[in-house]
């Protein structure tokens, strides 16, 4: 299959069917709705399960219910809905159970707007629920990419049984451009029949199971969030990924951005470099487990005066990327977050005004 | 000489954590009575709620999910959803379903999802010690009515059965009892008919159970059986409200 034109949100849809994840529950919500309407007619179409809840709290439980018997499933929605859904992601962690969630970024707090924006990413890599618990977050920053992403975060989910959050922001969700699906994922979650409550008769077996989060004992429940640590820490060793761009350059400064932040920034750097400035650029693609050497070693070059994290959000990434960088140079911020995608130009003269 | 009266298999040997004089152990025991009788344990999923019967599972031995508070039918919707083949049941108290789950419960059923609740009103927060509920009756005094339920500023009680029976799509809807044996067989009745409506693929069902709560009411189990009676029942209305057919 050759490349077609693609609407964000209907490929994200389409990606999910051909990750074989043949069950979705959604609430509408702008800017993702397309995803639900596209699902509403395709789902039909593979023999799926396409149900839209009553509110984004139901619908993040009925993926609880459908992953707890050993369902592939995901859901897709944007900032408000996705504060709603944290309190079922929460339980999903901590009952271990694999879920995708999709979450096209929208302006807030609160309603904030429609419009494209970063500023969930403390929600999405540090918590939004309540406990001590991780989610494996991907950015995409183009249409094709969030389809590999998406078809990467099924696999992952199962792989650690823990929810996957894709956070694009409404560009990605909006946008159109030509876009290649892999092939088809076949595989199957492989172990749940050790764990899901599938039905005893399903897996032949007398022992129930059973997918629960309360532990009353203390000593219990440290164990638990021991071996949930063990999962976050197991991330972190082997599903880091990011992109690197003018690297082998002796860039003056050094840019974190994801997201569609990244590609604007992409083009800043290249026009600075037709004037003679240098500057580099690390893209995280995983938010958490964050590319943290891949930062510190990038910003230890000795051309680098200064690093730059810019993110369509009020300084969130920036946290970050001062903890990667260790005080070895100025971390500084530079952002917007009402909805306007800040220009090359605009870049260019922030960059230039750290300098 | 045979054996006459046995536990049924799908309940485990473990002593329950109730409070003497509470009527959980009944309707556990009725519900896996059925499920022994209708042969389902193999294919039935439970889901235990946030209250009372959190720990649920421990004494049924049957694959189970465990619920937040309220979010019990959007779970058993996921469920039914994905694999109509298992038999789900909820199994839930009245601050649960009447309360926070309110929207869950009313959706689930208005879908016509094919899965059973058991709904435990005891008219009081078990697990969380005695608070007012939705259900609570007028006058009653709880933690957080200690001067008694007062109507003027927190309304009635809601009649969660009446309520689910005024939606026009078909479903299975009935309140019952435990306190008496006379009741308890006719629970059992309503209860097997429940799950049969699912099996069939019917309708969602409903068994509102009646049920003391003597620890939280501040009585003894023979005074709490007498207070249900004499209060609850007069207002709460025992009966079928619904059927599909």
């Amino acid at each position: 299959m050759g490349k077609i034109l693609m609407k964000g949100n209907e490929a994200i849809g389409e990606a999910a069917i051909r990750a074989g994840c043949l069950n979705y529950f959604a609430y509408p919500i702008t800017p993702q709705s397309e995803v639900a309407e596209y699902l509403s007619r395709r789902m039909p179409e593979v023999g799926g399960v396409f149900l839209q809840g009553e509110s984004e709290v139901a619908v993040s439980y009925m993926l609880f219910g459908a992953s707890a018997c050993g369902a592939r499933v995901f859901t897709t929605s944007s900032s408000p809905g996705i504060s709603l859904m944290s309190e079922g992601i929460s339980y999903i962690a901590g009952a271990q159970c694999p879920a995708v969630f999709v979450n096209i970024m929208r302006g807030g707090p609160g309603l904030g707007g429609i419009l494209p924006s970063q500023a969930d990413y403390f929600q999405a890599t540090k918590g939004g629920g309540h406990g001590d618990y991780r989610l494996l977050v991907m950015a995409p920053a183009s249409v094709q990419e969030a389809v590999e992403m998406v078809m990467l975060a099924f696999p992952l989910a199962e792989k650690y049984r823990n929810p996957v959050m894709l956070l694009g922001d409404g560009l990605i969700g909006q946008m159109m451009e030509p876009v290649e699906f892999p092939d088809h994922l076949k595989s199957e979650p492989t172990n749940k029949d050790e764990w899901a409550t599938n039905g005893m008769d399903t897996r032949g077996s007398n022992k129930r199971n059973l997918v629960k989060t309360l532990f009353l004992d203390a000593g219990k429940l440290n164990e638990h969030n021991l071996m949930l640590k063990a999962k976050y820490d197991r991330m972190k060793r082997e599903e880091i990924r990011y992109e690197l761009y003018n690297i082998e350059s002796d860039y003056k400064a050094l840019i974190v951005s994801y997201g569609t932040m990244s590609r604007v920034c992409k083009t800043a750097i290249d026009n600075m470099k037709d004037e003679g400035l240098e500057v580099g650029m690390v893209r995280p693609q995983t938010l958490f487990p964050f590319p943290e050497n891949a930062v510190y070693e990038a910003a230890s070059k000795e051309s680098c005066k200064v690093v730059v994290s810019i993110e369509m959000s009020m300084g969130q990434m920036v946290e970050d990327v001062e903890r990667c960088v260790k005080g070895k140079l100025p971390v500084k911020w530079y952002g917007k977050c009402g909805g306007d995608v800040p220009t090359p130009e605009e870049v260019v003269e922030a960059v230039k005004s750290f300098l | 000489m045979g054996k006459t009266f046995a536990k049924p298999e799908a309940l485990s040997d473990q002593h329950t954590h109730y409070c003497p004089g509470c009527t959980h152990g009944i309707i556990h025991r009725l519900v896996a009575e059925v499920i022994d009788e209708l042969g389902i344990k193999g294919r039935t999923v439970g889901i235990a709620p946030v209250g009372c019967a959190v720990l649920a599972y421990n004494y049924f031995i049957l694959d189970f999910q465990e619920a937040a508070h309220g979010r019990a039918p959007a779970m058993a919707t996921g469920i039914k959803r994905v694999r109509p083949d298992l038999i789900v049941f909820t199994y839930q108290g009245d601050g649960d379903l009447a309360s926070i789950g309110m929207g869950e419960i009313i959706h689930a059923a208005n879908r016509g999802e094919k899965f059973t609740t058991i709904f435990v009103n005891n008219a009081v927060y078990g697990m969380t010690g005695g608070q007012m509920a939705p259900t609570t009756m007028p006058g009653q005094r709880t933690t957080t009515s200690p001067f008694g339920r007062n109507v003027k500023e927190v309304g009635m009680p809601i009649k969660m059965a009446e309520l689910l029976s005024a939606l026009e799509t078909p479903g299975y809807i009935t309140r019952q009892s435990v306190i008496k044996p006379k009741y308890i067989v006719r629970a059992k009745k309503a209860v097997k008919k429940a799950f049969q409506y699912q099996l069939e693929g019917r309708c969602f069902s409903l068994v509102e159970v009646i049920s003391t709560c003597p620890t939280n009411w501040g009585l003894t189990p023979v005074q709490a059986v007498k207070w249900a009676e004499e209060t609850m029942l007069p207002y709460y209305k025992l009966g079928e409200f619904k059927r599909p057919d």
